[in-house]
């Protein structure tokens, strides 16, 4: 492989490279540094005159003397079973003191898109014990459902809850968690080891760890590497895999950063016109396929920059993903965790996986019928604080009653608290409807109110 | 899509790789002509022609690809097979079987595969309906096939000249096999190409005079689109585009439907693939994937090919129209689309219009949506394409400019409204701000078809709406008790009509679909509770009681119940009589 030294120009984390033979789109780059050190990038556009190298590291140390070998491939990532249980820094190398990684396989990082014919409907209901998540927001394998929080709110304790609480109701298959650390600091990144470790789950686990003062532009390939490997563990040996993916918020900095180096025209706040279609990239590697045995469920956590769901970070991914958990700061404040306002969050891949043979034939219905008198209640609460308590009808006053019941008793529940779907879940959503009278229950039919109505139930 | 070997014309090198538009030199080639790009021979279609270099955009992934690879010019436009075999099919943007993908290259779509859009070793029953001596002209019927349970009829291409037939044969046949001849020696097979880019001529463009009836009460019946009309359904994410897109796709009574999943998610079109088969066409019984053509080109496949999806979509539609079909076609999401050509567009480098669209996208948005229409065909038939666009607005803000230009080519706006669907109130369609330009054309067919009574009793609901719209801002100020009497009744109306009517949910088994006699009874029946309210006000009965009346709250179960009529005749007995003992109380 032939080394050049003809670095014309650096800016920020770009290289560009003069005289060089035919060079391949997107392939791997190394570069030598006088101290003999390597640093890693990629080609992002390639001619006869000019090539334009991302580097993945800082290029503190770089400069027109380095050595460029173009080496002809893609970024491929090595993998292999013995992954589980290993902590990776953001670029894949070891950093937990263990040996190299013996690859069973060396896989293309990009991965390619799902055919969507090669797809298979998920279906199977994922019970994480969290009532505003299974009742009414209910994850299913191979979903990719993101958690919308804010700096300063518990999502990585949620995260954790569903990481340790997640399972299959019945089913007894192998699952591993593939956890994406990407610039989150080294407290919080601690926080999620000692959980692991406290719980065991590190053993089914392989961790990237990504941190603040790690160099931002590593983080461009940290969920690619991540998402590999979870590949490689569903498909290849079969495991249900769970993605956490934190902060994606961190991913969209680094690709902003990179569009600018490029002087390439900015879309929507500066960030790259083709965010939308990098996401995608990520996300859409969620899913199951057709006659293989595992299954790749993601769970991208994303801090809104002002709390602002309109924000391009969390609008793309929105129109990306299959819905949100979205973590609401004032309910944080009223002290309620998890924190889960329900009504901007939505699973929509819920009605796969719910009902009867799922989960319980009445659960789409409580759940409509939980969203429609929360809804209403909370709107009547800004009215309230206009004209008083007294100026509400008796029918307005019973839904906000309702709303607090809701908050109090369906979304709040402990951080070890791992209600079941059926009798923790339902059945409370049925007790806290019951405080409503019965022809208010317009969602629901009749029949299934005489099923489940504890007023019916209690004959 | 497949192009002849020997069709290939002129030879370049690449000069150029940034993503997915490459720079070739020496090909000499012409706007749209398709080329085959490196060693690979991936596919791609020349979008600038800048001196002695041509931009073109490629349809794979490009990684890997070198500057000096050869380049080579189809000299063909990228054009869609059109014949038997393309029902119940899924292609990706550039028409490539996605199943045959799956049996050539496994579960992920890997690059530098062809297929062809329509079988070829398939023989299928041609039935000859042209004979011998007939003079056809383009667009002319030479005969039928029966595909699914939908007759494929045989055109004479619209871009080949007609003549006397000399020879024609029923049979069996492939796709390429010769069915026809003429005296001058002409040969019709029964499949043929079209250039995606352009419209297949019709003989006359008409107005829609006959809504797309889909089984949703908030379109058929507050804001309607015709057979071969255009609507737009723009909202935030999660708000409902894409299962009303679905409703749509499965329930309008269209004999053709092509779905267009442009840029958005795998897993959805997979659901329409499980789906469909298993559901059956209300009218024909049959399974609603026999009259289906879906095309999914998802977010993460190239995106050069999710801009040419919704030209493939449309062609396809327009096939079938000349064919003198009723067809609709949805395509999820124009914005996805419309970024696609943002993309391409800012790699060309481009002067950006408005938020880095090209100045081209107004443009395109009204050719494609021309493309719909009420038409009489060459043959002289009637048939329709509808178009129905889901717009994905950043943030929700509906005054970015894909939003803005679809608006001002579409007859029919339904807003989505993230306010709604965040209390599930679905369809999450804002009935204040949505509307239908073909109100006033459909208004006889609502007359003579579902009752002379519909007409006023839709004008009557929207009023109703409006009202309760005005009332509420009252409400949210002073609180409900101090508005007067009939307003608090009005405000009880419109929460009916609301609750009862617009809301309609998907997901239940008899609710997803509503004819349009169930949807005048059930409007009908909120009118008589809202007339013999007035009523008993008038009388003196005080609004409290009128609003407790409890048959009404039964009114929403009816919507759950297929055969429905005896509920709802024992609701509105039980209604009226609770109205006479408060009148007579009163
Ligand atoms: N008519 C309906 N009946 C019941 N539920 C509905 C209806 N319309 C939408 N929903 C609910 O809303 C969810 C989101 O709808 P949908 O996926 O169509 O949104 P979208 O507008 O296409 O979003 P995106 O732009 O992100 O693709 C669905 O998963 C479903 O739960
Ligand atoms: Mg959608």
């Amino acid at each position: 492989m032939k080394e050049y030294r003809t670095i014309n120009r650096i800016a920020g984390p770009l290289l560009f490279v003069e005289k060089t033979e035919p060079i391949g789109y997107e392939e791997l780059v190394n570069i030598t540094l006088a101290d003999g050190s390597v640093k890693r990038g990629q080609v992002l556009d390639t001619s006869d005159e000019l090539v334009v190298v991302q580097v993945f590291e800082t290029t503190t140390g770089i400069g027109r003397d380095s050595g460029v070998r173009f080496t002809g491939e893609a970024i491929k990532m090595p993998v292999g079973r013995e992954m589980l249980g290993r902590i990776l820094s953001g670029g894949g190398k070891p950093i937990d003191g263990g040996p190299e990684i013996v690859p069973e396989k060396r896989l293309d990082i990009t991965g390619a898109a799902i055919n969507p014919y090669a797809r298979s409907s998920p279906a199977d209901f994922i019970q994480t014990g969290i009532s505003t998540i299974d009742g009414t927001n209910t994850l299913v394998r191979g979903q990719k459902l993101p958690i919308f929080s804010a700096a300063g709110l518990p999502h990585n304790n949620i995260a954790l809850q569903i990481a340790r609480q997640a399972k299959v109701p019945g089913s007894t298959e192998d699952f591993a968690v593939v956890f994406a650390a990407m610039g989150i600091t080294k407290e919080e990144a601690n926080a999620f080891m000692q959980d692991f470790e406290r719980t065991g789950a590190l053993e089914r686990a392989v961790v990237f760890l990504n941190l603040a003062d790690d160099p931002a532009v590593e983080r461009i390939i940290t969920p690619r590497l991540a998402l590999t490997t979870a590949e490689y563990l569903a498909y290849d040996l079969g495991m249900h895999v769970l993605v956490i993916l934190t902060d994606m918020t961190n991913y969209c900095e680094a690709l902003r950063q990179i569009g600018a180096a490029r002087e390439e025209v900015p879309g929507r706040r500066g960030y790259p016109g083709y965010m939308y279609t990098d996401l995608a990239g990520i996300y859409e590697r969620a899913g199951i396929i057709k006659g293989k045995k595992g299954s790749v469920t993601q769970i991208p956590i994303l801090t809104m920059p002002g709390d602002d769901i309109t924000h391009p970070i969390p609008d793309l991914t929105g129109y990306i993903t299959e819905g949100q958990i979205v973590v609401s700061r004032e309910l944080h404040r009223k002290g309620i965790y998890p924190p889960i306002n329900v009504l901007p969050s939505l699973s929509r891949l819920m009605n796969l996986g719910i009902g009867k043979g799922h989960t319980r034939e009445d659960h789409k219905k409580v759940s409509d019928q939980m969203y429609a008198a929360y809804a209403e209640g909370n709107d009547l609460r800004g009215l309230v604080a206009i004209v008083g308590k007294d100026a509400l009808s008796e029918r307005d006053r019973m839904f906000l009653e309702f709303a607090d019941l809701f908050e109090q008793r369906f979304v709040r529940q402990g951080i070890d608290e791992d209600r079941t779907i059926g009798e923790g879940t339902l059945d409370l959503g049925w007790d806290l409807l019951s405080t409503l009278p019965v022809e208010q229950l317009s969602r629901i039919d009749r029949e299934l109110i005489e099923k489940y109505h504890p007023k019916f139930r209690a004959k | 899509m497949e192009v002849n070997e020997e069709q290939k014309t002129t030879a370049g090198v690449l000069k150029r790789i940034a993503g997915p538009v490459v720079t070739a030199v020496g090909l000499n080639a012409h706007m749209y002509d398709v080329v085959k790009v490196g060693n690979e021979e991936l596919m791609g279609e020349v979008i600038k022609v800048d001196g002695d270099a041509n931009i073109i955009q490629v349809y794979e992934n490009t990684t890997g690809l070198r500057p000096g690879e050869p380049v080579s010019n189809t000299g063909l436009s990228l054009a869609v097979e059109l014949g038997p075999g393309l029902l119940t099919s899924i292609y990706d943007g550039i028409q490539r079987p996605l199943e045959v993908l799956v049996e050539k290259m496994g579960s992920f779509i890997e690059r530098g595969v062809s297929a062809p859009g329509i079988p070829r070793d398939k023989k299928w029953e041609f039935k000859a309906l042209a004979k011998v001596g007939d003079d056809v002209s383009p667009g002319a019927i030479l005969g039928e096939v029966q595909e699914t349970n939908i007759v494929h009829r045989i055109m004479v291409p619209p871009n080949m000249k007609g003549g006397r037939i000399a020879t024609i044969t029923s049979g069996s046949f492939t796709v390429e096999e010769t069915i026809c001849t003429l005296e001058d020696g002409t040969e019709f097979q029964m499949m043929h190409r079209w250039p995606v880019r352009v419209p297949r001529p019709v003989m006359e463009k008409k107005n829609p005079t006959i809504p797309l009836i889909t089984g949703q009460r908030i379109l058929d019946g507050l804001f309607p689109i015709a057979k071969g009309g255009t609507a737009a359904i723009p909202g935030p994410f999660g708000s409902g585009k894409t299962v009303t897109q679905q409703q749509l796709a499965k329930w309008s009574d269209a004999e053709i439907v092509v779905y267009i999943g442009c840029g958005e998610r795998g897993n959805e079109m997979t659901e329409v693939l499980t789906e469909f088969p298993e559901l059956e066409d209300p009218k024909s019984g049959k399974p609603l994937m026999e009259r289906t053509i879906l095309i999914a080109n998802t977010s993460n496949m190239p995106v050069a090919a999710r801009e040419a999806s919704v030209y493939t979509g449309i062609t396809i539609a327009e096939y079938f129209r000349d064919m003198g079909y009723d067809v609709s076609l949805m395509a999820d999401s124009t914005s996805r689309w419309a970024e696609a050509m943002r993309e391409i567009s800012s790699r060309l480098e481009e002067m950006p219009g408005e938020e880095g669209y090209p100045a081209y996208l107004a443009a395109r948005l009204s050719e494609f949506y021309e493309r719909a229409g009420l038409v009489t065909t060459l043959a002289g038939a009637s048939g329709s394409v509808s178009v129905i666009g889901a717009v994905s607005p950043p943030g929700g803000d509906f005054s970015e400019p894909v939003t803005q230009n679809t608006l001002r080519i579409v007859k029919v706006f339904w807003a989505l409204d993230a306010k709604l669907s965040q209390r599930r109130h679905f369809p999450a369609i804002n009935w204040l701000n949505s509307y239908s330009l073909y109100l006033d054309t459909l208004g006889p067919w609502y007359d003579t078809e579902v009752s002379p009574e519909w007409n006023p009793l839709r004008s009557w609901a929207m009023e109703v709406l409006q009202k309760e719209a005005e009332l509420q801002e009252i409400v949210q100020l002073v609180g409900s008790d101090a508005l007067p009497e009939t307003e608090q009744i009005t405000i009880e109306v419109a929460r009916l009509i609301r609750e009862v009517f617009l809301q309609q949910n998907a997901y239940d088994a008899v609710d997803t679909f509503c004819e349009m006699k169930k949807q005048y009874d059930m409007m009908k029946a909120i009118r008589s509770y809202a007339d013999q309210s007035y009523a008993a006000q008038a009388a003196g009965v005080s609004p409290t009681q009128i609003i407790s009346i409890k048959a009404k709250n039964d009114l929403p179960q009816i919507k759950f119940v297929k055969d429905y009529e005896p509920m709802l005749d024992g609701i509105l007995k039980a209604m009226e009589s609770e109205f006479t003992t408060l009148r007579s109380s009163a």
